[in-house]
């Protein structure tokens, strides 16, 4: 059980209160959590007290700062299991690191008539990088469609995964419907055919432990902010040999190992990936996110989200003949996010309500526009929960929802 | 307090154009069509026009995909333009995007045409619904672009 009033007074934002009065009520951490003293702090330190750029100065601030950095990612490879740190690159964000290895692993391996396999229901930026690559290289993009309930079906996975799949590129939980898939069974299956295997780890990496060695996989992807770290700084995961048979992505400064007028040769990996000063004080701070994150225990986390998931599923029992609620129904599957959508309240007029109470939820398409429609709706609304949530937040949500059903009772839906 | 705040918004008179848009009739005749959608939300507006030789709207339809401060304002802006001149449609549209950025040259105007579109002054306080009352207004510029290259 977590301490969650102790968790919530490390939280300054959540002490705030909004239109005139009312507690906020966070339940949108599946578009970015919010932050704790320790990590904002670990920031105003940084700024305030050894300042300087990375791999580049002799004096005593640059030391200072490049030890921290470092330690940031050794944090970052001990939380995911990660067997050293140069199996670590920053990037922005999971966006970036997944654009980094299509435009690079991608663009080198995949070739015409190559399959690219992901999952209907990956977020854009595990989708729209492969969707691209597939066009320029002439090979075809595969979908592993969904059961009724939103789990993967893999009825038909034996011949989704073949010889002529180069990757596999899949969502380890999906940030619309909270489905957790078998990342490391899929993996097996791709890998015994030959192919690379990338996961994107946005919504799993902040609310369960995870282990990249065990999950197997080539490639591992996450932002820093979902998992109360700031914005600006994210993470990819590389298996040694293949990231360094892989050329850079950006080009310039810190990525290279000597410059002419005509050539250049790259640093060793991760340097190699990381051109450019990087974002020092968000390395700093998802390290200090991580000591915070560590100090609680993912366990403990993946438990209470269990546990919030099921107490929200049964309190939506009541409206389950006016509301449809997306994703599996054991709370074990799907941890974490309730998706759910009424035929008479538009998702943004229920935002809204939730809104005026203090409520903050997720409207719309979620980045996942082609799951979305094939829900048949033109969004949800979407509530999801993390280490600051209790129970009381999803009877205020409950509360909210049955108001705004009131509220638009008597409207049918527009034609 | 909360229903108050939201009866402010929800206006019966938007939530009766919600219930029952008007010009919801889709065009098959139209001299242009026009469309625009929320990448954000995913909400979609679709436009036809028939439009005389002197340059009058005749006929519109418009069908929406979204919420009902979208449905309402689309429908409000059908009866708003029918029988103008293409002209006046143009100062419609400025009117109404003054309205919403506190201009009160925009609600003076406004209050002279016809229908309900003075109404949408209420979203005026949901700066975040603001785009789903324009997005109707974007997918008429989009169809008088196209007749006009404007």
């Amino acid at each position: 059980m977590l301490d969650v009033k102790k968790i919530r007074s490390d939280f300054p934002v959540l002490s705030k209160t909004i239109y005139g009065g009312k507690p906020l009520i966070w339940l949108d951490t599946a578009a970015t959590s919010q932050k704790p003293r320790s990590v904002i702090q670990a920031i105003v330190d940084y700024y305030e007290g050894y300042n300087a750029n990375v791999h580049r100065g002799v004096h005593a601030l640059s030391i200072e700062s490049t030890d921290a950095f470092e330690a940031a990612r050794k944090k970052v490879a001990d939380f995911i299991g990660s067997p050293t740190s140069e199996n670590i690159v920053w990037t922005r964000n999971a966006t970036e690191s997944i654009n980094l290895v299509a435009n690079t692993w991608g663009k080198a391996n995949i070739s015409p008539g190559d399959e690219i396999l992901i999952t209907a229901m990956e977020h854009h930026s595990n989708l729209v990088p492969w969707q691209q690559l597939a066009r320029e290289k002439e090979a075809k993009l595969r979908i592993i469609p969904l059961t009724d309930d939103h789990q993967l079906d893999l009825g038909n996975i034996d011949e989704l995964i073949n010889q002529s799949t180069k990757l596999l590129s899949i969502v380890h939980k999906s940030n619309s419907v909270g489905t957790l898939n078998p990342v490391k069974r899929l993996t097996a299956m791709a890998h015994s055919m030959g192919a690379t295997v990338l996961v994107d780890g946005s919504q799993s990496t902040p609310h369960m432990p995870i282990d990249v060695m065990d999950i197997d996989c080539d490639f591992f992807a996450f932002s820093g902010h979902k998992m109360v770290g700031p914005t600006g700084i994210g993470v990819l995961y590389g298996k040694s040999e293949i990231l360094e048979s892989m050329d850079p992505f950006l080009r310039g400064g810190e990525m290279v190992l000597e410059v002419t007028y005509q050539d250049a040769s790259w640093s060793d990996v991760p340097l190699r990936f990381e051109a450019g000063t990087p974002n020092i004080a968000g390395a700093v701070g998802l390290g200090a996110a991580i000591d915070y994150l560590d100090k609680i225990g993912m366990q403990n986390i993946y438990d209470h989200d269990v546990a919030l998931t099921e107490y929200a599923l049964e309190a939506f029992k009541e409206l389950e003949e006016e509301l449809t609620i997306y994703g599996p129904a054991d709370p074990e599957k799907r941890s974490g996010i309730v998706s759910f959508h009424h035929p008479n309240v538009h998702p943004h007029d229920m935002g809204t309500v939730l809104d005026r109470r203090g409520i903050a939820i997720r409207t719309g398409h979620h980045c996942t526009m082609p799951l979305v429609r094939s829900l048949g709706v033109p969004a949800t609304a979407r509530a999801s929960f993390y280490l600051y949530n209790d129970n009381h937040d999803i009877d205020e949500l409950v509360d909210g929802v049955k108001e705004a059903l009131r509220y638009f009772r008597n409207d049918s839906q527009p034609s | 307090m909360t229903l108050n705040h939201l009866n402010e918004l929800y206006r019966e008179v938007i939530l009766d154009h919600r219930r029952n848009p008007r010009n919801n009739a889709y065009l098959k005749d139209s001299t242009v069509c026009g469309r625009a959608i929320n990448p954000f939300c995913g909400d979609e507006v679709h436009i036809q026009i028939q439009i005389s030789q002197n340059s009058d709207i005749t006929c519109v339809g418009l069908q929406s995909e979204g919420c009902s401060i979208n449905v309402a304002s689309g429908s409000m802006l059908t009866e708003a333009i029918i029988h103008k001149n293409t002209n006046q449609v143009k100062d419609i549209i400025n009117n109404i995007r003054l309205m919403m950025q506190g201009d009160t040259k925009g609600e003076i105007n406004l209050s002279q045409e016809n229908g309900d579109i003075l109404n949408l002054v209420a979203v005026r306080d949901y700066p975040i619904r603001i785009k789903c009352a324009l997005l109707a207004l974007r997918a008429l510029d989009d169809a008088l672009s196209k007749m006009y290259g404007i």
